[in-house]
């Protein structure tokens, strides 16, 4: 297969000195403030190499003004920030020319093909046009838009374009890949096909930063993550560390039909579960053994209409820190 | 310019704007495909030219000793410097800025704000000196130029340029709406019709010809006359002071307003 | 469903207008008087100097019903072209229209309603800066506006049917320059058609606006023009043969 990041760049002049032990990305008290309003309120994370990386939370958390901070297309307003070893505010265009972005909605340019895309993105990184012409070639065929090549983008559907996107992001063969939101809008099909290449890419070296309100996807990709709430990180940690720190193993689901649904502190629901999590339109019991609560519930002249035994997940960590679904 | 703009993006190496040259690429590239729209835009100013350059010069006679196709001509090449200027520098900008996002895109990459400024800058100049160099070519087949200034005029429009490229894209960076625009029209439409293009300014009582002679329009026909007919006279020294300052203005106003725009 | 579905149509724009018509508003107002006062008047002084070669007509009242019934054809041209495509393809109203009960042609028929509609209001107030600029009387200022109607939906019909068949905006690009612009400078709207080489003006009376002209300009000067038949048959002509065509486009290009 064909390597899609590190190897030699093109004679741009650019040796950032990065050695494996340096994190990627070094936040320290990171803030971003449009006037009054505080996007990003004094956070502290760090990306290692070769590392894929998630910020999970809902709309408005902060995730985007933070990815942006570290694509250095926004000064921060506090806080210490380093991106490659080296200052945001003073080396952007060098660290920049090192990353690969994937912004929240596609910025593609309607007035070029699917491959001009790619070439001229290209040039805009110093690549000669037979490099940049061989790069769009290959990334075409990567990303599995090799037959549309000549075509407009405009009537692509949003999974070839969000495709695109990325091989856009990857032109310049990245060592750090920023994707914000990358499958919001997808249909499934679409956002496993993604996943896919978002993994090969991984496993060729290179390091992922994304964004994300699901957490399906945060499982899927991202070997640590934080979670961000209110322009605040809530919880930093892999996604199997944070279930079992916040979560229990099981999650008991129930619904009842809406007169029969008994409140939280209804003596028929005590001492069934750990905890309990009334929502609008289901009942959760988070307990090591969903089965044997089940059966509890029945012992005790429950009925509820549906049953459902399952894993804990992200989502039931995103509840507890927060009180809040994540997807409303 | 150039070099505040630079402030705002710290970490550019080099020349601030060199990079420009990359945006400019990627505009030859789309009208690669859509050179008809570029060719055919000269069109425009030729139908004007034969209208009332011709048509109307039969009712009209002379013009202060000049046939009319003749007083008109220079006219007809500054409005149209400054409608090409004006049209790239806000309905093209606007588009581009706010619904493309082809900024945002370009932004993620080593160019910063001041080599998209460049770049476009450079487009338009060399887009308005393709559309001045064939309107002084039809001038000279017809017989319209009656000085070898005349070859003058060609930075003379890129000077109108310059000054409505700078005052429409400091305009643009406060426009909100597509509406907004209509706004625009409000201002060129009674350019375009009195600023001398048709008939003297001499026609016009005191105090109408002191303001019609202060506009940028005025000063941009001024000076295009004055070198086609070959009767250039010291106030063209204003004419070229006039329209520089208020293109650098314009520049020094956008690069403030889209570094706040582009970087937030 | 016969008339009521062009209605319904007709009843979508009129709505629409209610939110966008300040948008189009000042520059209503304002081109009439600023093209009557520059052209007419600024140059008509140098016009009327010279000895008319206009048969003793002012060249203000020689210009001001030209120019009516040219910038009716501007604005029915703009509103069946860029419009049109965004109902089509880019917002693609005309889809969800055609998934009600309503017909292509209900939609071709409503779209030249309205198009009536705002030609009704431009032209009002084109011929009421006229007349008080002296360009015409009051009388004759009022019977402009149906001529001007006339013209400009002469033209409104069959570009709409030549939006159905273009796939993106580029061909508007086109039509405006190599079509319009001509036709608003040499159709008689600033100088007669007789100063044009033979040729071009057999192409001239070929086209709507030139006999739009002529008519909106015996009517606003009342000089009565025995071709006013002739005038008032090719505009109905262009407008009943566009609109069917307009229609049959629609139903080729919605119902495939």
């Amino acid at each position: 297969m064909i390597s899609l990041a590190g190897g030699s760049r093109p004679g741009d002049g650019y040796h950032p000195q990065v050695t494996t032990a340096d994190p990627l990305v070094l936040a320290r008290d990171l803030s971003k403030r449009f006037g009054s309003f505080t996007a990003v309120d004094g956070i502290s994370f760090s990306v290692a190499p070769g590392e894929a990386f998630g910020f999970l939370g809902p709309n408005g958390a902060g995730k985007s003004s933070t990815m942006r901070m570290i694509g250095c297309v926004s000064p921060p307003t506090g806080g210490e920030l380093r991106v490659l070893g080296m200052d945001p505010a003073r080396d952007g265009a060098r660290i920049r020319a090192l990353l690969g972005v994937v912004p929240q909605q596609d910025s593609l340019d309607m007035e070029l093909t699917v491959r001009e895309n790619l070439i001229l993105y290209g040039r805009y990184f110093d690549l000669s046009y037979r490099e940049s012409r061989a790069r769009a070639d290959e990334l075409l065929d990567f990303v599995q838009l090799a037959d549309r090549a000549g075509d407009e983008v405009e009537p692509l559907s949003g999974g070839m374009k969000r495709r695109l996107t990325i091989a856009r992001g990857l032109v310049n063969r990245p060592r750090l890949l920023l994707l914000d939101e990358p499958t919001t809008g997808l249909d499934p099909q679409a956002r496993h096909l993604l996943w896919d290449r978002l993994y090969r890419l991984k496993q060729d070296g290179v390091s992922l930063v994304l964004t994300t309100h699901y957490m399906d996807e945060a499982e899927q990709l991202c070997d640590r993550l934080v979670v961000m709430d209110k322009a605040r990180i809530v919880a930093e940690g892999s996604p199997r560390a944070l279930i079992a720190e916040h979560a229990t193993r099981e999650v008991l689901e129930v619904r009842f039909a809406p007169d029969a649904r008994p409140a939280e502190d209804d003596p028929r629901l005590a001492g069934v579960a750990e905890r309990i999590e009334v929502l609008p339109d289901r009942t959760l019991l988070y307990t090591q053994d969903g089965e044997a609560a089940a059966v509890t519930l029945h012992d005790r002249g429950l009925r509820p209409v549906a049953t459902l035994v399952r894993r804990s997940s992200l989502e039931d960590v995103f509840l507890r820190l927060t009180g809040r679904t994540l997807v409303d | 310019m150039l070099a505040s703009l630079a402030r705002l993006m710290p970490g550019t190496t080099g020349l601030p704007g060199r990079r420009g040259i990359r945006l400019l690429e990627r505009n030859v590239w789309v009208y690669r495909r859509s050179w008809i729209a570029l060719v055919t835009g000269f069109f425009e100013p030729l139908f004007y030219l034969l209208g009332m350059g011709y048509g109307m010069g039969a009712l009209v006679g002379e013009i202060e000793g000049l046939p009319y196709a003749v007083f008109v001509a220079p006219a007809l090449m500054a409005t149209a410097a400054m409608n090409g200027a004006l049209y790239d520098s806000t309905f093209n900008l606007f588009y581009k800025l706010r619904y493309a996002r082809t900024y945002d895109a370009v932004l993620a990459t080593p160019l910063g704000p001041a080599d998209v400024a460049s770049g476009e800058v450079a487009w338009a100049l060399i887009r308005g000196s393709l559309y001045a160099v064939a309107f002084v070519v039809l001038m000279l087949l017809l017989g319209l130029a009656l000085s070898p200034l005349v070859l003058l005029t060609i930075p003379g429009s890129l000077l109108i340029g310059f000054a409505a490229a700078g005052v429409g894209t400091a305009a643009t960076t406060w426009m909100r709406r597509w509406q907004d625009f209509d706004l625009v029209a409000v201002f060129t439409l009674p350019l375009f019709l009195f600023s001398a293009t048709f008939f003297p300014v001499t026609a016009y009582p005191e105090p109408i010809r002191t303001i019609v002679e202060l506009t940028p329009l005025y000063r941009g026909i001024h000076l295009l006359r004055a070198l086609s007919t070959g009767q250039p006279d010291p106030a063209i020294v204003l004419d070229v002071v006039y329209l520089l300052v208020l293109g650098l203005v314009g520049m020094s106003i956008t690069s403030r307003r889209l570094g706040k725009l582009l970087l937030r | 469903m016969r008339t009521g579905g062009s209605i319904r149509i007709l009843e979508h724009h009129l709505l629409r207008y209610r939110r966008t018509w300040r948008g189009s508003a000042i520059t209503t107002f304002v081109s009439p008087l600023f093209f009557l006062g520059s052209i007419g008047i600024g140059l008509g002084s140098f016009v009327d100097a010279g000895g008319s070669a206009l048969a003793g007509v002012g060249y203000l009242a020689f210009l001001a019903p030209g120019l009516l019934a040219s910038s009716a054809m501007q604005t029915a041209a703009f509103e069946s072209t860029y419009p049109v495509m965004g109902g089509l393809r880019w917002d693609r109203t005309y889809q969800a229209a055609v998934a009600t009960p309503l017909l292509p042609r209900h939609i071709a028929i409503g779209n030249l309603a309205f198009v009536a509609v705002r030609l009704v209001i431009a032209a009002s107030v084109f011929s009421a800066i006229a007349v008080a600029l002296g360009a015409t009387d009051p009388l004759r200022g009022a019977l402009m506006v149906p001529a001007a109607v006339l013209t400009g939906l002469a033209f409104a019909a069959p570009i709409q049917a030549f939006s159905a068949t273009q796939r993106g905006d580029a061909g508007f690009t086109i039509l405006f320059r190599f079509v319009i612009t001509p036709l608003a400078l040499f159709s008689g709207t600033f100088f007669p058609i007789a100063e044009l080489p033979a040729i071009l003006q057999l192409v001239a009376w070929l086209t709507p606006l030139a006999h739009g002209v002529a008519l909106t300009r015996a009517i606003a000067l009342g000089t009565p023009d025995p071709a006013m038949a002739l005038h008032l048959a090719v505009l109905l002509a262009y407008l009943v043969v566009g609109a069917v065509a307009a229609a049959a486009l629609f139903r080729r290009r919605l119902i495939a």
